[in-house]
């Protein structure tokens, strides 16, 4: 790992090509890490106040590319954005964060750790002259250039105000693949991806759909990808006994209360309760903080 | 400890000195008992008076000793009175008329169990119901300090106190049936209840969570006599008898605001300390709403009494322990705002969350054994017809499960150390094969595995089941208080 930040600039023999499909290039990058040769990539994009769901699925689908051999790439923020970068490194993938301030600037800070292991593993990158602080009016900017870099872009969670709606617009003017997780329709973090949905962008459901919209990826891993992140498909579910099939059944991904659930099978609270443990030690459900619970198959 | 008063009467200058590590309200006694004496119709000595609260290393304080120091005083003179095997209790008025005074139950039972030969006691008209409660004693009711003399020199005699009567079983407290729905709470209230757990409720404001807290006492078992009188003792020594009849077998339930003092919480003030709110909660329910408000250095006092069920104060005059054996039940809101994992969508920045959630971590955390979310309740569900079961259902099984408790190690599973609950627990290798994979997989640290394991005994305890089996742990892993955020 190249412990300094290096400047590379459009002539360089390591500059990703593919920014030059932007109508104004940033003038240079400072890299640290190495972007290395342009490989598949796909921009994992959404809310910083994401919900616990939301940065699981962003997580799981980060994993699924990564260790399909996609690159990853996002913006390091709170929430959906560093939940991706996590899951491509769990899966021992490569990701790339774009940042909005300065290369020695590291923002949010408590990403300190993560920001050395995204640089170990792929590289960080910014076009922002060292020491420029987080500054609002730098992120539109630096999403254009995740829009670029990227096959593809995932949009997981977004508001309507969401800065993660001008990756996907900056994505679509460059002809580059969006696609948006779709979310329940009072989900407020969800209002944004419905939004694109209901314009024309795919929806997505699996990382199947992923994988079908952009030719690049299925190069990249003709096998087809690992389906972690698919949500429930029934085949999936056949390892659990009948009664904890039941409760699965009646979850969807959206977070319910055991109580809503107690009550739409008739089950007593004893019940439902003993069977969500047994479903979250075998890694079916999460509980959230709240109270409630989400299904992760 | 049964303070012996001494009197010496000395030829001098006329003087009343009173000595004995004694506080202000007994040096004015001087000013109280000269004049009783006097409206009494008796001759208070015009020589040199001594006296002498025995052991006089101890600290003493209280207008308690006024009638005793009276008497001793005439007695020094007047060697006709009676005094074997008697002892007095109760504050003078000038017109030496007897006046009540604050923890007559604890001295009575002190006075009856001390093996000093007292047969009898003496106390202020008000007090008598309460001391009559002391097994051993005959409680003699004083209205005045010449009714007492008549009594002692044999030409008239007191009344007999009889005991104060048990109240009828109040019903005052909320029932569960008054909260609708809400319907894996009360499941968790039922556990807690039944095994003596400490139960954290979290959820939205106005969800209900006071509501269900007051209905825990509801379902616990009635206090067998000599505990109600523990309680009785305690509520006697802060003069608050009246607001808790003192032979009410129902268990206490404190709900102290979170700007409460430290010494109102744990105990302390000014002099020998007064048992703070976590004693009044002794053998009941401790009710701490909005716990992440209280400050950092109250829930760490709580540390020592959650652990040793009973808490020490030292003051500057003597360090006092008092029996604070509660059930906590905690209550607070999801985050800041209240609304995470509601409807309404969580505000709150993910940072304030870690902070939020953090204030809990550490002396209480480990201490609970139960967390339960209180969800906001839908209208269907607050009009609904659905028929909510009561309380008394609900303590029958409570009261079973506690049988069965009694007949292992005799304590609640809630109070159970980790050998003891590994002994007690007797899991079946379904539920050990569970738990090691718990262990493993949620990340269980060693302390939350024995608490896992402590609920999963009272949930077989509440099925009738002598070994845990694998639903009680699955259960119980439900209700595991997270360790992350």
């Amino acid at each position: 790992m190249s412990l300094a930040p290096r400047w590379i600039e459009p002539r360089s023999r390591e500059w990703p090509e593919r920014l030059d499909h932007l109508e104004q290039p940033p003038t240079g990058l400072w890299q640290l890490g190495s972007i290395g040769p342009t490989v598949p990539s796909v921009a994992i994009v959404g809310s910083r106040r994401a919900t616990f769901g939301g940065m699981e699925i962003a997580r799981s689908v980060g994993h699924d590319l990564g260790a399909a051999g996609v690159q990853v790439i996002s913006g390091m923020a709170l929430g959906i954005d560093a939940a991706a970068h996590v899951g491509a490194l769990e899966a021992g993938g490569t990701t790339i964060a774009v940042l909005g301030c300065g290369i020695d600037v590291c923002y949010p800070a408590r990403h300190a750790d993560l920001r050395a292991r995204i640089a170990a593993s792929g590289a960080v990158i910014t076009e922002e002259p060292a020491g420029t602080p987080p500054l609002k009016h730098n992120f539109p900017k630096r999403n254009r250039i995740i829009a670029a870099l990227a096959h593809a872009v995932v949009v997981v969670e977004a508001t309507e105000r969401s800065g993660a709606l001008s990756t996907a617009r900056w994505a679509a003017d460059l002809g580059r693949e969006v696609l948006a997780v779709p979310g329940s329709i009072r989900a407020r973090q969800s209002s944004g991806t419905n939004l694109l949905i209901r314009d024309g962008v795919r929806p997505f459901l699996s990382i199947a759909d992923l994988f079908d919209a952009v030719e690049e990826l299925r190069q990249a891993a003709p096998g087809g990808p690992a389906t972690a992140a698919s949500p429930g498909r029934e085949g999936t579910l056949e390892r659990f006994s009948p009664p904890l099939r039941e409760i699965l059944a009646r979850m969807g991904t959206h977070p319910v209360h055991p109580d809503q659930v107690g009550i739409a099978l008739g089950l007593s609270p004893s019940v439902v309760a003993t069977r969500l443990g047994a479903l979250e030690l075998a890694g079916a459900v999460m509980s959230l903080p709240g109270g409630l619970v989400a299904r992760t198959v | 400890m049964p303070v012996r008063v001494e009197v010496d009467i000395a030829n001098g200058l006329p003087g009343f000195t009173i000595v004995g590590l004694t506080d202000r309200a007994i040096q004015e006694a001087r000013e109280r008992v000269k004049p009783a004496i006097r409206n009494a119709g008796f001759d208070f000595p015009s020589r040199r008076v001594t006296v002498n609260l025995a052991p006089a290393e101890m600290p003493k304080e209280g207008t308690g000793f006024d009638l005793a120091i009276a008497i001793a005083v005439l007695r020094a003179a007047d060697p006709s009175l009676l005094l074997d095997g008697i002892a007095f209790l109760g504050e003078l008025a000038l017109d030496a008329s007897v006046r009540p005074i604050t923890g007559v139950l604890p001295m009575a039972r002190c006075l009856a169990g001390a093996g000093i030969g007292i047969r009898r006691l003496i106390v202020p008209v008000e007090n008598a119901g309460e001391a009559a409660l002391a097994d051993g004693l005959q409680v003699l009711e004083a209205p005045s300090l010449s009714a007492c003399v008549a009594y002692l020199r044999g030409e008239r005699p007191l009344v007999s106190a009889v005991r104060d009567a048990s109240p009828a079983p109040a019903d005052l407290e909320p029932d569960l049936a008054a909260v609708r729905g809400q319907g894996q709470a009360k499941r968790a209230l039922e556990i807690a209840a039944a095994g003596g757990h400490n139960l954290l409720m979290t959820g939205p404001p106005g969800a209900g969570k006071t509501m269900l807290a007051r209905t825990v006492p509801s379902l616990l078992p009635d206090l067998r006599y000599d505990a109600a009188l523990e309680v009785a003792a305690i509520y006697s020594l802060r003069g608050t008898l009246r607001e808790r009849p003192p032979t009410t077998l129902r268990p206490p339930f404190r709900s102290p605001h979170h700007s409460i003092s430290r010494a109102g919480l744990v105990g302390g003030g000014t002099g020998l300390a007064q048992p703070g709110e976590i004693s009044l909660a002794h053998r009941g329910v401790l009710f701490l709403d909005e716990l992440c408000e209280f400050s950092r250095q109250h829930l760490e006092a709580l540390r020592q009494p959650l652990e040793e069920r009973a808490v020490t104060v030292a003051r500057a005059r003597a360090a006092v322990t008092y029996p604070a054996d509660f059930m906590l039940v905690g209550a607070s809101n999801p985050c800041p705002c209240g609304h995470l994992g509601d409807a309404r969508g969580c505000s709150c920045e993910p940072r304030q969350l870690v902070a939020y959630q953090g204030r809990l971590s550490g002396p209480i955390k480990d201490r609970i054994d139960l967390v339960t979310s209180v969800p906001r309740q839908e209208y269907r569900e607050i009009f609904g017809d659905a028929v909510e079961e009561r309380s008394t259902a609900v303590r029958a099984r409570v009261e079973a499960a506690r049988a069965r408790q009694n007949a292992r190690p005799g304590i609640a599973n809630g109070a159970l150390t980790g050998r003891e609950i590994l002994a007690a627990a007797r899991s079946t290798a379904q539920a050990r094969r569970l738990l090691a994979l718990s262990g493993e997989r949620l990340h269980l640290s060693a302390r939350a595995f024995f608490r896992v394991l402590r609920v999963a005994r009272t949930i077989a305890d509440l099925a009738g089941d002598d070994r845990v089996g694998e639903d009680a742990v699955a259960e119980a892993l439900h209700y595991r208080i997270e360790t992350t955020g």
